[in-house]
């Protein structure tokens, strides 16, 4: 506890990682839960990544169709992915962040598919880019856009 | 104006084709949102505003890239990619780009 007094600075990073942990798992949890909720609900909205729709008799009307996501991982999660940077092999803490970031992109880009009244996407591609690159303290801050075209056939 | 990733405009051939159309932009943070953003770092998850100011922008880079394809004469732009790079700490350029074809 001395110790703890003496040393702000150490006091605010142990505050901030009690913090970033407990807010950040709360969060991410609730997220998770939220995307299982919502890729059951879109499940029947099919996304392809091959080139060509089937031929269908009416040719189909299409369309771009995009979703993104920008999310950041917290403190604690970074502070992790520091040490293991030290010995090196799996970040399991920023291999959650894309796969939250990937999936939330590709439902936003269902729901804008869904929108527009297509149902299929084909020729999906994921873009991902650092927001956060070349900033010290933020490192972890990521974007993924989805893209693909959405298929509305024609009555 | 159809817009599309294919190759092809389903149903539709392509006529003629008019070359790469491209449209970019380069946008910086607002600095109350980075403020914003530098605290929902400590906790993590979505942060919307920066969410919102990308697809702003990727808005705008394809709105360009289809006006220049209209004053190309094009109906369509197909194969369209994006491609998202940071010039410098802090500001990121948006690049949408395809090919303008005129189809029947």
């Amino acid at each position: 506890m001395e110790i703890l007094l003496h040393n702000v600075d150490l006091l605010v990073v142990l505050v901030l990682l009690i913090v970033g942990y407990s807010f950040g798992r709360l969060a991410e949890w609730r997220h998770f839960r939220s995307i299982r909720r919502r890729e059951d609900e879109y499940g029947d909205l099919i996304i392809v990544t091959s080139k060509t729709p089937p031929a269908m008799n009416v040719p189909p009307e299409t369309t771009l169709v995009l979703g993104s996501a920008v999310i950041s991982v917290d403190y604690f999660k970074r502070f992790v992915a520091n040490l293991r940077k030290i010995f090196g092999g799996r970040l399991g803490t920023y291999e959650s962040l894309l796969d939250r970031a990937r999936r939330e992109a590709l439902l936003r880009m269902q729901e804008d598919a869904r929108f527009v009244g297509a149902t299929m996407i084909f020729n999906a591609r994921f873009e991902t880019s650092s927001i956060s690159k070349g900033a010290k303290q933020a490192v972890g801050t990521i974007e993924v856009l989805a893209y693909g075209t959405g298929v509305i056939p024609r009555a | 104006m159809i817009i599309s990733t294919l190759e092809t405009v389903p149903g539709r051939s392509v006529i003629e084709h008019l070359g790469i159309v491209q449209g970019s932009t380069v946008r910086a943070k607002h600095i109350g949102r980075d403020i914003a953003a530098s605290l929902k770092n400590i906790v993590g998850g979505e942060l919307r505003g920066y969410t919102e100011l990308l697809s702003e922008a990727r808005d705008e880079a394809l709105q360009r890239m289809i006006e220049q394809a209209t004053s190309k004469g094009a109906n369509a732009v197909v194969n369209i990619r994006f491609s998202t790079s940071s010039v410098t700490q802090g500001a990121s350029e948006i690049l949408a780009y395809g090919s303008a074809v005129v189809v029947e």
